[in-house]
């Protein structure tokens, strides 16, 4: 949607009415410096979004957020990295993607450390023991218990909110569907919300858009349940999982020619119709594959050695997901029902109900993405009867009008994907920010493992499932 | 546990009996076939990587977008043929009028021929590669049955496949992860990013100078590269038929 900022030409008014929407229960979505000196904040809740920004402050300091209310961490430190303004008394300061002027190289970062002679230091990565993305974790150790978890990421930046504001951003599609290869649909449809947003488009074809969504939620739920049950070497579920993921994603590939659903979208619509019989076939495959899920989920969750390693493992307080902002699984798993699918819904969704677990340990994210992965397959089964062959599937977008700010937001399988730009001419954007919902999950990840045997941090780690370069952009 | 045999006997047999010779969904955009009236600037000016030339097409920079496909469907076409891998990256351009690439003549020592162990280094990949580069060594494509076998410690590694542009902050954890690898090493790239820089190439955030180093000997095309693609083209320079 379409977005006007309110001016606070003062930073103290500013810093006021971000307190004071705090204070009505709003969370910061976006918090970000941008090239016209001005630092922009997004406050949203269930259905709402208030906008407001403030120009630079002039000393290049102000008093930090985060020290009371932490969502604000990640944010203040990535404003921090790309415009050197400071906040002041912010607990733990430092680069989050990339060295900046004076810092230290990527491999010299500080990290916090512990005088104690009880406490060990254990390092791990760029490069981890699996084919996975590159991050570094530094742990905190107490014998085999967890004291603290720093997790420092940066290694698989691209320069991606560059490269889409250098030429016309309609024609950048393919960036958008880099972003992060898991996740191709939901920053895609983000990306395709705001050129469409920009120039005044009404986009086509959003039942398939949907579809695709859909189908993505369960391929990516289904990798994670996979991962989970090998972590406990519980290797039936394992195998049938992933086998089930692979007809999932074969099923995007006959749509569009891509496993990922890369190739799909395009600003006003998307490439590919699809034909009576595909949709036919998709339904008996879908079909099979809720059966399969249900058959194999209810044997895993019955199962009490792997039961013994989800319980109580890795718990995220309700408290904690709203102190700190966390999205999509981390937060549904415990007890906080937001979903962008409901809250804010430009989709064309048949009603459904957000499902939460309220335990919020490994158990509590496992078996939500069951429920959601069945419920997903549910909406696709509905979408498919209400698809038509037969209507156009995709229009030419206009020229942007200059100056306009736009938001758009999308439920990806891991929570919040929230893109935001302004336009500087007719094709152009001025700046363009993209926030995954693993930028800010990740501290959630710190926080479940602390005081947990070092052993259980890769289940933990597995029943986040976050993304790398998503927040490295 | 009457669940679990249930799901387990209707997954059946799930393995591609032989993924050398597996069928393929036809919406796969596979090696392209171009006509040889092609007009190579009028792709190009569609080509998000100016992936074509006079020579044809480049498909170490094609991203198989299928942008050129539907703009100008009389020039080129996509087969479902996902058997495109080369050994040369001057053999992975793809010329006007012809429907293969030029064989892999590349061959391993016979001592890798029944056993070879990879390595994989995302540098800014996208997470597409490398999860299916995972998918490979699932119930479906088992490339463990050739003897290949993804090893998480670089000592333990014949080869090291690389996925991604090469991130500026990957390339000193790449070269360390590359000189961990006991000779002789073999370098394996797969994908438009990792092959080319793909959308990536002019992003100043790349640093791509280890390729200068260090040669590779094979090159597996796609954006992802498939599965199928990379069991075919790692059993292919193993002497696999």
């Amino acid at each position: 949607m379409l977005m006007t900022p309110v001016l606070y030409p003062e930073l103290d008014t500013f810093l006021k009415w971000i307190r004071e929407s705090l204070s009505r229960g709003f969370q910061p979505f976006a918090f970000f410096g941008t090239c016209e000196a001005f630092i922009y904040c997004l406050m949203g809740k269930a259905g709402e979004l208030e906008l407001a920004c403030c120009p630079f402050p002039p000393a290049g300091r102000y008093p930090s957020l985060s020290i009371d209310f932490p969502a604000f961490q990640i944010f203040e430190r990535e404003l921090f990295e790309e415009y050197g303004i400071v906040p002041i008394r912010h607990p733990w300061l430092k680069s989050v993607r990339h060295p900046v002027n004076t810092q230290p190289a990527i491999e010299d970062y500080p990290f916090l450390a512990s005088e104690s002679p009880l406490i060990h230091e254990v390092g791990v990565g760029p490069v981890h023991a699996g084919v996975i993305e590159p991050g570094h974790f530094r742990f905190l150790m107490r014998g085999e218990i967890v004291e603290h978890l720093e997790i420092q990421l940066g290694w698989q930046h691209r320069g991606i909110c560059a490269m889409l504001c250098d030429g016309a951003l309609a024609q950048k599609m393919y960036i958008a569907e880099s972003i992060a290869g898991d996740s191709v649909i939901a920053h895609g449809t983000a990306f395709c919300g705001i050129v469409e947003c920009l120039s005044g488009t009404e986009a086509r074809a959003k039942h398939i858009r949907t579809l695709l969504l859909e189908m993505e939620r369960v391929a990516m739920h289904l990798s994670t349940l996979s991962a989970l049950a090998g972590d406990v070497a519980y290797i039936m579920s394992q195998n049938l999982f992933a086998a089930i993921r692979t007809t999932v994603i074969n099923s995007t590939l006959s749509i569009c020619g891509s496993r990922f659903g890369k190739r799909a979208l395009c600003p006003g619509g998307v490439n590919y119709a699809l034909t009576q019989d595909l949709i036919e076939a998709l339904k008996t495959k879908m079909k099979y594959c809720a059966l399969q899920i249900q058959n194999t989920a209810e044997a895993m969750f019955a199962s009490t050695s792997l039961l013994s390693r989800f319980d109580d493992t890795g718990k995220v307080s309700t408290e904690d997901v709203i102190r700190y902002g966390f999205t999509g699984i981390s937060a549904k798993a415990s007890g906080v029902p937001i979903d962008s699918r409901v809250d804010f819904p430009n989709w064309q969704y048949p009603a459904f109900l957000v499902q939460t677990e309220s335990t919020g340990d490994v158990f509590a994210r496992a078996h939500l993405r069951y429920v959601e992965a069945m419920q997903s397959l549910d909406i696709i089964q509905e979408l498919l009867k209400r698809i038509d062959p037969q209507s156009p599937i995709c229009t030419e977008t206009a020229s942007f009008s200059p100056n306009q700010i736009a938001v758009s937001i999308v439920e990806g399988a891991r929570g919040r994907v929230l893109h935001i730009a302004k336009s500087k001419d007719e094709s152009t954007a001025l700046w363009y920010k993209i926030y995954d919902p693993s930028m800010v999950n990740w501290l959630a990840l710190s926080l479940a493992v602390q005081d947990e045997q070092v052993s259980d941090f890769p289940l933990c780690n597995k029943s986040f499932d976050l993304s790398y370069c998503g927040s490295d952009l | 546990m009457f669940e679990l045999f249930k799901a387990r006997f209707r997954h059946g047999y799930q393995a591609i009996p032989n993924p050398l010779k597996a069928g393929m969904d036809p919406a796969f955009p596979g090696l392209p076939v171009l006509d040889k009236q092609m007009d190579f600037e009028l792709l190009n000016g569609v080509c998000p990587t100016n992936a074509f030339s006079e020579q044809g097409c480049d498909l170490g920079k094609c991203i198989f977008c299928g942008a050129c496909e539907r703009k100008f469907p009389h020039m080129i076409h996509f087969s479902n043929d996902f058997k495109m891998a080369s050994d040369d990256r001057q053999k992975l351009i793809m010329a006007p009028g012809a429907n293969s690439l030029a064989p892999i003549e590349f061959r391993l020592p016979s001592q890798f021929r029944r056993s070879f162990t990879i390595r994989n280094v995302c540098a800014g990949g996208c997470n597409a590669c490398e999860m299916e580069l995972a998918a490979c060594n699932n119930v479906n494509f088992d490339i463990s049955r050739y003897g290949i076998e993804m090893v998480a410690s670089p000592r333990h590694a014949d080869a090291l496949i690389l996925t991604g542009p090469i991130s500026r902050s990957m390339a000193s954890a790449l070269a360390e992860t590359w000189q961990a690898i006991p000779e002789p090493r073999y370098l394996i790239l797969a994908g438009a990013c990792a092959i080319s820089g793909g959308i990536f190439a002019e992003s100043p955030a790349i640093d791509r100078a280890f390729l200068k180093h260090w040669e590779a000997c094979l090159f597996i095309p796609g954006c992802p590269a498939h599965p199928l693609s990379i069991v075919s083209a790692i059993t292919q320079i193993m002497g696999i038929k």
